[in-house]
């Protein structure tokens, strides 16, 4: 009955959404005050009518009904009540379902927060995002419903894939989707602003902020699946350059781009219509990650969904959407107004050098994901592009645009001049080429990536540094505090975020240039020491988990002959799937992570083991979570909390003029 | 009595066996890396030769271990898959005519981009006389932004 509730909650909601994405629109279009109120009440009720599909669904997960296909596929009464409910978004109809429901919470959240929009405007964006949310409805009622039946039901499930048994997925799937379906925001106000040929600066603050937010829950959550990789599939690795990673990474540097290009049009009105293209591009490119991933035209660590009826309805989904917007922005675009001027070498055209750069670096990733498909569809040969063919094209991309984002913060808007800037940054640039040259050194193995790497760190942070310093110059006010307390938290934001950049940075360079690897066969009571680590091997015992058994292995790490931790990699059996899954023990720190994964069992009690010391390797996720707090810093400023919470707390008037002047 | 234990406690690892790597030759291994990095495992979905664990992956390891013992070239092992498995089995895929477009693409989208950017920049320099933001319309916009909550 529950899960007929469920079905019915998703059928009203399609009802709501067609309502809600064709009265509004066509009200603002004649200006119906009556029609376009329909839009807030119908986005809240298609919230309401999704989270209740999504509750039935879990209740479904929770009670262990296996008389529902979708649960008796992907889980199992062995299945840990947590997991169980990780599992909802296990598999594709689920995805689908938390895809939409993540869709009405950002439906919900505009109508919270727009009450600055006017009427017109509003009632278009929850319009379009009503639309898009019509295609997801469809796509769920018609081909991949959550709530079939399977009758007889089955005595029990299938069980959650063991690979995503893990707290890393329980929350890595959420946040990535909140990062995806938050650009379907931008991509609102995009083509609401196209639709009512007002695209001005009015239009760029508006959605300044939620594509922030919506960055912030990508970065976070790409963090999330690669540190999951990390520690879960047991290579070691943190990044794999695995199509599906591919999936959300695109409408990351689609994202950052769109965020630096709407800085432009904000502050200085110019070029919308770029900025509405990559509004429309990071959407677009979620769902292709969405089509990606979920159709099964890709078999890669993470799809697990085959079904070429799916297929072919999200292509034509992708075909309308993204053709659709396209013609509309062919249409409405020229219109647009230009902007401001401003010479080559300015802010604006460092932001939008970067975003060239930024989009270029989306544009290979793409060619490499989507290159072997076609090479494959049109029959050419099967090839298969690595890790190897990434690191070769997008370093020599990225590169620039590192060095430009250390430039573009100091360069005046308009117009710099490059002498100048050179001799306000010459500093920085001592400082960062002598302490890349002679770090490595110091620390035994000098490589030019190693060098490249801590070259780009230290520049992007010391021009931060630089940067800094000459904001808080022009800044009157006696204390440093005070002046630092009247930097706009935009701007902190900014610098934060970049920082993160370098701290991310670091980690990269020196996990590839420093970590250590053995692999070796262990005996109980022998040792092997790596990176100054000593492991001795205590022997394996058999454990029962909840829906496993597994061998674990005892480690005891010493250092200089003290004992610093002991480690407990596990092999694990999972019998549902009958699925073996090396759990990897790892001993984190802020220099150094300790990694040790269990090979095999050998004869008389041996294991073969695989022993890593990562320096820094912490570091890479840690800078993607300054990055997403930079994010955060950069919402939380004043200029984009509604004018009247604003009047409330003024500033004090100094402080006051001088954001005026350099804000 | 108490010393010697303790002694054997202190210096417990000390006295342990160092365990034995699984190759038997350390350059052989670190070649075996190096190569391995940049083969596909060929059953597995996306997972190079070196992470793999499955069995056919480590059947490939130990021919590759072979063929390094034997001394055999990078070049040579390489092309030895490659007539066995074709290209599929490369992550870095081979310079040709049906990948010609997948390794000038990245170059040539940045290049159209760099020229693309510029050119716009140059004919919109000459469109636009300084119609930056003024400060009447960010007045405009300030006000616009709390007229819409008056009007809410």
């Amino acid at each position: 009955m529950i899960p007929e509730i469920g079905h019915f909650a998703l059928i009203l909601a399609l009802c709501v959404a067609l309502v809600q994405g064709i009265l509004p629109i066509y009200g603002a279009a004649i200006d119906n005050a009556a029609l376009m109120s329909v839009a807030k009440p119908a986005a809240r009720l298609q919230f309401l009518l999704v989270l209740t599909a999504f509750g039935c669904l879990a209740y479904a997960f929770a009670a262990m009904d296996f008389s529902v296909l979708y649960v008796a596929a992907t889980s199992n009464s062995q299945l840990p009540l947590h997991y169980r409910l990780a599992a909802i978004w296990g598999a594709h109809e689920g995805s689908l379902l938390l895809w939409t429901l993540i869709l009405t919470i950002w439906m919900f959240a505009v109508t919270l927060f727009s009450a600055h929009l006017p009427e017109a405007t509003r009632s278009r964006i929850l319009g379009v995002m009503g639309l898009v949310s019509v295609g997801f409805l469809l796509f769920m009622l018609t081909v991949s419903n959550p709530f079939e039946r399977l009758i007889p039901a089955a005595p029990d499930g299938r069980d959650l894939n063991p690979l995503l048994q893990d707290p890393g997925m329980v929350i890595h799937p959420p946040m990535l989707y909140m990062g995806y379906v938050g650009f379907s925001v931008a991509f609102a106000f995009a083509i609401a602003a196209l639709l009512g040929g007002n695209l001005d600066a009015a239009w760029a603050r508006w959605s300044r902020p939620w594509t922030t937010v919506a960055w912030c829950f990508l970065t976070v959550g790409i963090a999330m699946g690669s540190g999951w990789a990390y520690y879960e599939l047991g290579w070691g690795g943190w990044w794999f350059w695995d199509p599906v990673e591919n999936a959300s990474f695109m409408p990351w540097l689609a994202g950052t781009a769109l965020v630096h290009s709407l800085a432009v049009t904000d502050k200085r009105g110019g070029f919308k219509v770029w900025t509405v293209l990559l509004a429309i591009m990071a959407f677009s490119l979620s769902l292709l990650g969405t089509f990606l991933v979920r159709s099964g035209v890709l078999t890669s660590v993470h799809a697990f969904a085959t079904d070429p009826k799916r297929g072919l309805f999200i292509l034509a989904f992708l075909a309308i959407v993204i053709g659709g917007s396209l013609a509309l922005y062919a249409w409405r675009a020229p219109r647009v107004g230009l902007g401001g001027s401003f010479a080559m070498v300015s802010r604006e055209g460092m932001l939008l050098a970067n975003n060239v750069l930024l989009v270029a670096a989306m544009g290979s990733v793409l060619l490499g994901t989507l290159y072997p498909l076609f090479l494959d569809a049109l029959d050419l040969g099967k090839i298969s592009v690595g890790p190897p063919y990434f690191d070769s094209v997008f370093v020599p991309l990225m590169v620039p645009a590192l060095f430009l984002m250390g430039i573009g913060p100091l360069a005046q808007w308009k117009k710099a001049s490059v002498p100048d800037l050179a001799q306000r940054l010459k500093w920085a640039f001592g400082v960062s080429v002598v302490s890349a040259i002679t770090l490595p050194i110091v620390m035994g193995n000098w490589t030019p990536m190693l060098s490249l790497g801590l070259l780009l760190a230290i520049w992007i942070v010391t021009t931060a540094l630089v940067t800094l310093r000459e904001r808080l110059m022009h800044i009157t006010g006696s204390s440093v505090m005070e002046r630092l307390a009247s930097v706009p938290r935009s701007y902190w934001g900014m610098l934060v975020a970049h920082c993160g950049i370098a701290v991310f940075i670091v980690g990269v360079t020196m996990v590839k240039g420093f970590e250590t690897e053995k692999d070796v066969r262990m005996n109980v009571g022998e040792t092997t020491t790596i990176g100054n680590y000593t492991f001795r091997f205590d022997g394996a015992h058999d454990v029962k988990g909840p829906n496993y058994t597994a061998a674990r292995g005892t480690f005891s790490v010493s250092r200089d002959g003290r004992e610093i931790t002991v480690l407990y990699p596990e092999k694990r059996r999972y019998p549902v799937q009958n699925q073996i899954m090396t759990e990897a023990a790892i001993d984190t720190g802020l220099l150094r992570d300790l990694y040790v994964s269990l090979g095999e069992p050998l004869d008389d009690g041996a294991w073969s083991v695989r022993l890593y010391h990562k320096p820094f390797i912490d570091w890479i996720w840690g800078g993607c979570f300054i990055m997403a707090v930079g994010g955060v810093l950069a919402i939380s400023d004043r200029r984009y909390r509604p004018a009247w919470r604003r009047e409330t707390q003024e500033a004090p008037a100094a402080v006051e003029t001088a954001r005026r002047k350099y804000a | 009595m108490i010393w010697l234990a303790l002694m054997m406690l202190l210096s417990g690892p000390a006295w342990a066996e160092e365990a034995r790597p699984l190759g038997d030759d350390p350059v052989v291994e670190a070649r075996l890396k190096t190569l391995a990095v940049e083969l596909r495992c060929l059953v597995c979905q996306n997972q190079t030769l070196a992470d793999s664990n499955a069995p056919l992956a480590e059947d490939l390891r130990r021919e590759v271990r072979a063929m390094i013992v034997k001394n055999m070239s990078d070049q040579e092992i390489i092309e030895f898959l490659v007539s066995r498995y074709g290209d599929f089995v490369l992550y870095r895929p081979p310079l040709k005519l049906t990948t010609t477009v997948l390794w000038v693409g990245p170059f040539v989208l940045l290049a159209v981009g760099a020229i693309a950017l510029v050119v716009a920049l140059k004919r919109r320099g000459q469109k636009v006389a300084d119609a930056a933001i003024t400060e009447e319309e960010h007045r405009r916009v300030e006000q616009l932004l709390s007229e819409g909550v008056k009007r809410s």
